[in-house]
Parts: C-alpha cells; structure tokens; sequence
C-alpha cells in the first residue's frame, strides 16, 4: 500500500485568489490526463464547498464514510481539578477552575491534539469520536475517479478532513489532482504540502497578482516545483507577466476570458464544451507534467 | 461585592476597553470598601479561546458583576452558568473613574 501510494505523481491545483478558476482546471486537466491513459483521480479538498464532482454528469456515487475529530470528555469523579490538562491546551479548549470545581471541554475549540490526555495523571479524560464530515467517492469510469471531502457545517476542522481524505486515497491510480481551497492558510498548506507539482491558477487582475504572490511564497517555503496558469487572460494589465518573468516563474499556460464558458461553468456543463477548442490551451501543462512523470 | 470592569490599562484613570476578552487590564472594583485592583490579561493575544479564559478568570475571582463593551457567546455561557451580571457599555471615550462613579450614583 505504502509503496503503490509514493508511486502516484500528485499534482495540487491551488491559488491565492478565489474564483481565479481551480476547479475548472481540476476537472478539465483530469479529464484530460485520463483521455490521455492515465489512470487518474480528482481529490476535491476544497471541503467547505466541494463542487469538482458535480461536473461529471454519469458517476457511481459510492456509500460516504463518516469521518470524525476526537474531542476529550472529562470524568468528574475521577478529576481534582488540577488544570494540568487547560494549561497543556494550546486552543483554550479546557476550562478548569479549581476552586468552584468546575470544568467543562469546549468542542469547537478542540483541535484533537490529545495532549490533555497524555497530561492528565488521574485517567479522567476519555476521547470521544465527534464527527467533522465525510468523504464521498464517485467512480467515474474505472481509471477515472473523484473522492470528496465534505464539512459538516459548523465544524472548523477543515485541515483534519483534508488529511482524512489523503488517508482515504488507496491508490491505484497514477495521477492525482487535487483541488485545493482557495487561500494561503492550513487547509491549502495541508493540500498542497506533499505535492510532486503545484499548479497555482491565477487571473491578470491586480487582485489576482496580489494573492498569487502570496502562494508562490507559501510553495516556495514548503519547497515543492511549481507554475503558473493564467486564466481569464485578457482581462486585467500585463504586471503579472512581468512578475512572472522577473521571477523566472514557469508559465504553464492560459484560457482566455470567455463569457460563454462561464455561462457553461454555470451549468455544470465544463466538459460538454468542444474538446477540441479546450485542450489546447491545456497541452503545455499536460506535457509538462509527462515530463515530470518520466 | 466585587465588579470586575475592563481595562486599556493599570490605573483608574486608564481608558475603559470595550473588549470583554481581549481588554488589555482588568480592574477589580470592590464595592464593601472601594478598592481598586488591577490584574494584567495575559490571555489577550490569545489566538483563539481569550473570552473564555477571561470568563474563567472572572469566576475563580468570585467577581458578581462585568462591565464591558460585549460578551462573546462562549464567554456568556461561562458567566451565565455562574449566574455573574453582565452590564453592557458601549462608551468609547470614557475612564475607568467614570465607570465607578457611575456604579457608586
């Protein structure tokens, strides 16, 4: 298992910006890849609004798994109320005051560490399963497959369910992407962390610029090979090519801004569009992930 | 009985803080003799958690009332289940002082 996993090439498609066009990417470069033999699948990490699946019209919906976050429960009877567990908290998810011998677990400040366990000297915290969300598999075709994290709302444990979803990935497969949550913070840092190629999705818009510079700061400190791709080209000015090209950043190629093809994203219609006409602006980025692959 | 205000800083003559858990000092007001206190928040830089915390602060104190700008819900729930007074103040430019004052009226 451990072996067949190293083997796959993992791709992230991230960016700094929202809306800049991850998912799009996501599902046309999946496709694409598996129309060129590759045995691949979509990973949507994106478990506050998962949305890749939804554009692949004939799918087998396998039975979801529930997943969960463990979250201490503090015994009473068993507790002196020393704090010792509070103290080791570092999310303030313990409350303990000694002298009115109270204490009470805040859950939804609980990040499921454990380290109030391993303190508590007198056996009186027992983790408790709490579920955070689940993950959902749709089988494609047999060498095309897309697997979903999906938040329970009002759980902020989006960086747990997004390393529960990578657990899940058995894999046969020899291409994942994943597509990850927009930003710059833990749930994109965990998606794209161990990486074999990042894929930053951008637009030319001052906005756009702004918050690439953010990512590529991220992928550079994490130390994972990435480039650029530009979509919406067209719209906007020119200073992103010129920081790309002060930067030496690859550019792995661009679409441009087509108000019919938002209309077709609209409608879940990303790849009824003619193949043709998408594909080549997706050839650079195909070849050079067949390079990295060899 | 103890009255627990909030702080920007260590003397009455401070500015009154309108955050509940991210006040910079608190003042221990005791209405029996008139003293005043002043504790430093240590948990104000907290990233998450510091309402709480100032909740859990405010009970062992054996504080009966709080005067702040506002309570967040966690912090509510804390000081509502030990049945602590909450007084809400929404007045920007005013001192610790005037807060007394206006408890001793």
């Amino acid at each position: 298992m451990t072996n067949s996993k190293k083997m796959s090439f993992k791709i992230a498609i991230a960016s700094g910006k929202g809306g800049t066009g991850k998912t799009t990417v996501s599902v046309n470069l999946s496709n694409l890849l598996n129309r060129n033999r590759y045995n691949t699948l979509l990973a949507d990490c994106d478990v506050e609004e998962p949305n890749s699946a939804l554009f692949f019209s004939e799918k087998q919906e396998m039975e979801p798994k529930e997943c969960f976050q463990k979250i201490p429960e503090i015994d009473s009877e068993k507790c002196t109320f020393c704090g010792k567990c509070a103290e080791y908290c570092e999310f303030n998810a313990i409350s303990i005051i000694k002298n009115l011998k109270y204490q009470k677990v805040h859950s939804d400040l609980c990040h499921s560490c454990g380290a109030c366990s391993v303190v508590c000297k007198h056996g009186a915290i027992k983790e408790i399963d709490h579920p955070i969300g689940s993950i959902q598999h749709y089988r494609i075709k047999d060498d095309l497959n897309v697997v979903e994290g999906r938040l329970k709302i009002g759980s902020a444990m989006q960086t747990m369910l997004i390393n529960q979803v990578k657990e899940f990935i058995d894999n046969k497969a020899e291409i994942l992407v994943f597509d990850a949550p927009p930003g710059t913070s833990c749930p994109m840092v965990e998606t794209v962390a161990d990486a074999d190629f990042v894929v930053l999705v951008t637009e030319p818009t001052p906005f756009g610029l702004y918050d690439l510079k953010l990512a590529v700061d991220v992928v550079k400190q994490l130390g994972v090979p990435f480039g650029v791709f530009v979509n919406k080209a067209g719209l906007g000015t020119d200073k992103m090519y010129e920081y790309l090209k002060a930067e030496e950043i690859m550019l792995l190629g661009e679409v441009p801004f087509d108000r019919n093809y938002a209309s077709k994203y609209a409608e879940g219609k990303l790849l009824d569009t003619k193949e043709s006409s998408m594909d080549s602006y997706y050839e650079y980025l195909v070849d050079e992930i067949k390079r990295r692959l060899n | 009985m103890k009255v627990l205000i909030t702080s920007t800083g260590n003397t009455a003559n401070a500015n009154f803080d309108l955050r509940f858990g991210r006040a910079g000092w608190y003042c221990i007001y005791d209405t029996e003799d008139a003293s005043t206190s002043f504790i430093e928040n240590e948990n104000k830089d907290r990233q998450g958690g510091a309402g709480t915390k100032a909740a859990e602060q405010v009970a062992a104190l054996g504080v009966k009332k709080v005067i702040s700008g506002d309570f967040g819900p966690k912090a509510k729930d804390l000081l509502n289940q030990f049945s602590i007074q909450m007084v809400i103040l929404q007045k920007q430019d005013t001192t610790v002082q005037d807060v007394i004052d206006q408890l001793k009226k």
